[in-house]
């Protein structure tokens, strides 16, 4: 590549989806899956294959795959259009493909036909927007110095959010590493509480002594927010084993990343999760990059959904929100009854590790842009929406400016916000105090007694 | 032999008799001493001396209990108005009465299920609860001190073994990160009511890594509460209130106390965790000590006070925060502070201790505070060698006879 290095970065063009339509052809149906299948016996990586080769002639396309699946170019649309417009409470199902089929190990994988509504569509579309909006603001609070420290941003990988909430209940916990504004969001935290936090203010979700990396939601069962890189993992195996215990019919997702795949830690909590029947699910979000490691630098195996070996594993496009819905599903149902399952969702992130770092010396700008114009989940969402004709571009436009201005609105309450109290150092150290004292420095200014 | 008595809450059990020889550096018996219940606690009806046949010097490993223990005192209550047990059987009641009191308490563990535990501290217990409430784990200390951190952010009490203290360096970064510091950074939202426990200190000859004392390593993280038993009493008492805590509590015990034999009494109690004991009244030095140095201390005094001198004994128990309270009353009538722990020199409780007191009660003394702690090197094998490493009743007169001058 332009650094010299071996790291080959391949056009990631999204591939062919396959949509309900009336007017395909029988013949380019079957062209698609031979095709299709082919690839996929060739090559290891499926997400990474440059399916740009493969030619499809339809009438008025061209060559990126893209442009295949963007309905706005009037390919085809579908016959019923008797949907109104924007009605964001219509259940009317619709079916969905995934862009790609599940790679299983010692499972079966689920089928790619997924089922969704309009109102899941434009909810998806606009929580996605909410949390790419908010993940943007927070790199300008950053580089303005109100948010210091770390600050590890989820633009990119909304989708795992989304998909993962859509199919789970507030008594099923997720617990995750230090990339969890979004998470946060999506199990039910308020934008204000987010910045308020990030901000070191007294109204965050943890009074402003967590900071970016400790955002919990207890009654919505969030376990945070944890900054050593692996140790959620048991944490969340634990959680999943209380839930045993109480007989709770609930599960646990305990998402970690691709740089975390290779602790221990999270080999030794799979074996016990496996031996004890824990109803817990291992998401690994693979971004391909450990902070600025790329994957095939850190993993002798990067086919993190096999690493269970005797525990089943799905890999699953984690761009799709649709793909990661069916693929939780198919888990937490998996996991209630057999056991511990590992979900590899393959996702990119546009930020680099965190707001220090620049992102840009461990992979190209092409990569970087090339994923965001054939993958980025919010397009393929907003590609959906408007093939669908369930909303135009502009009410989507308008629906961003919305989004916009809530966005800036939870700053500015946000920024008003004081910062918690000098008192506040020394409460929930402990949950009862007995009257130790705390010490400052130098033993004599600060003095205080634990409440 | 004068046996001492104990003011304050009434007689102990049966008072050991033991030849101590001052010049010999001999691996001390194991006495069965008294201990003056701390103030709140109920009356241990006086008794059967026939404790002191029952105990002997050991010498041989103590992690089987060996036939020399003459009567296992369960089912034996030879008064009835208190039972004798073992260190680990009591430890041993205290977790089976909170767990039938709590049908949220578990126990997860190397080899603390079928098994019993290495220290028999949970014999039988898997039995009466289940697969799911004595859980045996593989051995991966990280992860199930990590799984016992989690469950406990639900609402389980779990109780987590470490089969010995320094197997628990592996899961530092849990029981630092997660354990001490969620209350915190969760702004209280989650609870962590864990129970750490397991045997720690120098052994009989186990070694090196065996042989550690992780006080000093986690004295500093903010968050969590130690404490260190050292009689049957306080070691259920302990249990029992580690349990009931919200807090995280690091429970220390020591390898070579789990057979001491006490009396303890039948009716349910607990001990403070934060308050330190007062194992003897006395009006010339303050002595403080935890865990089997309580022992050494308590061998010492009694060559002290043939020669006429009067040490308050305290075992300060809590060791994280300390009981500043009783130490500071027991400063003001002495004035003269000896520290006697098992330690290391550099960095362990002993050396915050001083500080503190310095700190605190500087006004009050009339000579520097003195510690003494084990050798700043690696427990060796060799038994003559690792009896030096450790604080021996004859150092502790010399140490007293020179702040009393």
């Amino acid at each position: 590549n332009k650094r010299g290095g071996r790291v080959k970065l391949q056009p990631m063009v999204m591939p062919q989806s396959e949509f309900d339509h009336a007017e395909k052809e029988g013949a380019l149906y079957g062209k698609v899956m031979v095709h299709e299948s082919v690839e996929f016996l060739l090559v290891q990586k499926p997400v990474s294959v440059a399916f740009g080769r493969f030619a499809v002639k339809i009438k008025g396309g061209d060559m990126a795959l893209s442009r295949l699946t963007s309905r706005s170019n009037g390919i085809s649309r579908p016959l019923s259009t008797a949907f109104g417009r924007f009605i964001s409470t219509d259940t009317t199902p619709i079916t969905i493909e995934t862009s790609l089929p599940f790679t299983a190990h010692l499972c079966d994988p689920p089928s790619r036909s997924v089922e969704s509504s309009t109102q899941e569509l434009l909810d998806f579309f606009r929580t996605m927007a909410l949390m790419r909006r908010m993940e943007i603001a927070a790199d300008s609070l950053y580089k303005a110095k109100l948010i210091r420290g770390f600050c590890h941003l989820y633009d990119g990988q909304e989708a795992v959010a989304i998909g993962m909430e859509a199919v789970i209940t507030k008594k099923d916990a997720i617990i995750t590493a230090y990339r969890d504004h979004c998470i946060f969001l999506g199990r039910g935290g308020s934008l204000y509480e987010v910045f308020a936090e990030l901000m070191g203010r007294q109204d965050g979700c943890s009074k402003g002594k967590g900071g970016s990396m400790h955002f919990y939601k207890k009654d919505s069962s969030f376990y945070g927010g944890h900054g050593i890189v692996g140790a959620q993992v048991p944490l969340g195996c634990g959680i999943a084993f209380a839930q045993k215990y109480v007989k709770e019919e609930a599960v646990t997702f305990a998402m970690y990343g691709d740089g975390a795949a290779n602790q221990g830690q999270l080999f030794e909590a799979l074996n016990i999760s496996a031996l004890w029947d824990l109803p817990s699910i291992l998401v690994c979000e693979n971004n391909h990059y450990g902070m600025g490691t790329a994957e095939w630098r850190a993993a002798k195996s990067p086919s993190y959904y096999k690493r269970g070996d005797y525990v089943p594993g799905l890999k699953v496009d984690g761009m799709d929100a649709f793909a990661v819905k069916q693929a939780c599903k198919f888990a937490k149902e998996h996991a209630l009854k057999n056991g511990p399952i590992i979900l590899e969702m393959d996702t990119y992130r546009y930020h680099g590790h965190s707001m220090s770092d620049p992102g840009s010396t461990y992979r190209t700008r092409d990569e970087i842009s090339g994923v965001r114009q054939e993958r980025d989940p919010i397009e393929r969402i907003k590609k959906l929406v408007l093939s669908h004709d369930l909303a135009t571009e502009k009410e989507l436009k308008d629906m961003e400016k919305e989004i916009r201005k809530e966005v800036d609105d939870a700053i500015a309450k946000a920024k008003d916000c004081s910062m918690p109290e000098p008192s506040e150092l020394f409460t929930n150290v402990y949950v009862k105090g007995f009257g130790t004292k705390s010490f400052g420095a130098d033993r004599k200014e600060v003095k205080a007694a634990l409440p | 032999m004068a046996a001492r008595i104990h003011g304050g809450a009434g007689a102990g059990a049966a008072t050991a008799l033991s030849t101590f020889n001052p010049k010999k550096l001999v691996a001390p018996s194991r006495t069965n001493l008294p201990a003056a219940r701390s103030s709140k606690r109920c009356i241990v009806a006086g008794g059967g001396s026939d404790a002191s046949k029952s105990l002997s010097v050991r010498h041989s490993q103590k992690l089987i209990a060996s036939a020399a223990v003459a009567t296992k005192a369960e089912t034996s209550a030879t008064t009835g108005t208190g039972h004798e047990l073992l260190l680990f059987e009591a430890l041993q009641e205290g977790l089976e009465e909170e767990m039938d009191r709590d049908p949220h308490v578990c126990v997860m563990g190397e080899d603390v299920g079928h098994y019993g535990g290495s220290y028999k501290v949970t014999k039988g217990l898997a039995d009466k609860f289940g697969d799911l409430r004595v859980l045996d784990t593989p051995i991966c200390e990280n992860a199930f001190t990590g799984m016992g951190i989690g469950a406990a952010m639900t609402g389980l009490r779990p109780v987590i073994e470490g089969m010995n203290m320094g197997f628990l360096l592996l899961a530092f970064n849990q029981i630092s990160n997660n354990c001490g510091m969620l209350h915190y950074t969760s702004g209280g939202q989650f609870t962590i009511p864990v129970v750490i426990r397991g045997p720690g200190g120098v052994g009989r000859q186990l070694g090196a890594e065996h042989s550690q004392r992780l006080e000093s390593y986690f004295q500093s993280i903010p968050g969590i509460q130690m404490v260190a038993c050292s009689t049957p009493y306080n070691a259920k008492g302990l249990m029992k209130a580690a349990i009931r805590s919200e807090n995280p509590v690091i429970l220390f015990e020591h390898v070579l106390l789990y057979n001491l034999k006490e009396k303890i009494p039948d009716e349910e109690y607990i001990c403070n965790l934060e308050e330190a004991e007062m194992v003897r009244p006395g009006e010339h030095i303050t002595i403080l000590t935890y865990s089997r140095m309580r022992y050494h201390v308590m061998q010492a005094a009694k060559t002290l006070v043939n020669k006429g001198y009067d040490p308050e004994v305290i075992d300060i128990r809590s060791l994280k925060p300390f009981d500043l309270y009783t130490i500071g009353n027991s400063v003001k009538k002495t004035h003269r502070v000896l520290i006697v722990e098992e330690c290391m020199r550099t960095g362990g409780i002993g050396a915050s201790l001083t500080a503190a007191i310095n700190e605190n009660f500087h006004d009050y003394l009339d000579a520097p505070v003195m510690c003494l702690s084990s050798q700043d090197v690696p427990t060796p094998y060799a038994g003559t060698l690792e009896e030096w490493t450790v604080v021996q009743p004859a150092q502790i007169v010399t140490a007293v006879e020179q702040l009393c001058q």
